[in-house]
């Protein structure tokens, strides 16, 4: 289970619509059915955007999790942009360093159950994110 | 992937046939712009029935496009937003505030014309 992952480089907006559709194509094959479908694309569209908008060129990796007896998905945004200088900053609702909205971040670790960021400035970013069936 | 655009009377539809970019969404916008001054249409509507995902940056677009149009004279209504997609919006916490929504086509041809009659009464 843990080897079916699909990787989806990053280096435009039009790839964030192949992200998006591969990670809802990977959730089916997981299981995942009804509002959770909407809400993973969700997510994966909002943080493969952080990508575009931020470092420009990223990668997104979707992939099956497993811990314990939960199974799920796991999907890793990683680029070696900028990173983020106040994380905390960058992960409040309505904070945004450009023109947006500034929901991406904030808003995917609300759709997601496991949400972790790991960043450093001149170095780039990795946001991990996870979903367990129910 | 180019949304076609129809006149239906005093109306514009754009109906969104498959999934867009960010880039189809800015197109969309600069075409509706553009063709509410071609055809003098009082009204637009947009079906985003086919959409899988609205998210922030489709939000911002669309906002922006119900607000473009009316400061060109013309109502927006945005029709056909399925529930699971209304579910993450709200989970999200986005909103298309300020902008006319409506369950269907059919809905939104209704609200149009409504809007227009009260224009009518109104004098504008």
């Amino acid at each position: 289970m843990e080897n079916d992952g699909t990787h989806v480089a990053i280096n435009s907006n039009a790839d964030i619509v192949e992200a998006r559709q591969k990670g809802r194509a990977l959730a089916i094959e997981l299981g995942f059915d009804g509002s959770d479908l909407t809400l993973i694309a969700a997510a994966i569209s909002e943080i493969a955007r952080n990508i575009v908008d931020h470092a420009k060129t990223g990668e997104i990796m979707l992939n099956a999790a497993a811990q314990g007896s939960k199974r799920g998905i796991c999907i890793i945004a990683a680029d070696q942009g900028p990173g983020i200088k106040d994380v905390t900053k960058a992960m409040q609702y309505g904070y945004s360093t450009r023109k947006g909205l500034g929901v991406g971040l904030p808003g995917a670790k609300w759709l997601m159950d496991e949400f972790d960021i790991d960043t450093k400035v001149g170095v780039g970013t990795t946001v991990t994110m996870k979903k367990w069936l129910h | 992937m180019h949304v076609p655009v129809l006149k239906q009377g005093g109306y514009l539809i754009a109906s969104v046939q498959s999934v867009l970019s960010d880039a189809d969404l800015l197109q969309l916008r600069d075409d509706l712009a553009e063709r509410v001054g071609q055809f003098r249409s009082r009204g637009v509507i947009i079906d985003v029935t086919v959409l899988d995902v609205i998210d922030s940056f489709a939000t911002r677009t669309l906002r922006a496009v119900a607000h473009m149009l009316k400061l060109r004279g013309a109502e927006t209504v945005i029709v056909g937003i399925q529930p699971d997609v209304a579910f993450a919006m709200v989970q999200l916490g986005l909103t298309l505030e300020g902008v006319g929504t409506a369950l269907d086509l059919e809905e939104g041809l209704a609200y149009l014309n409504r809007l227009s009659k009260k224009n009518v009464k109104h004098g504008k």
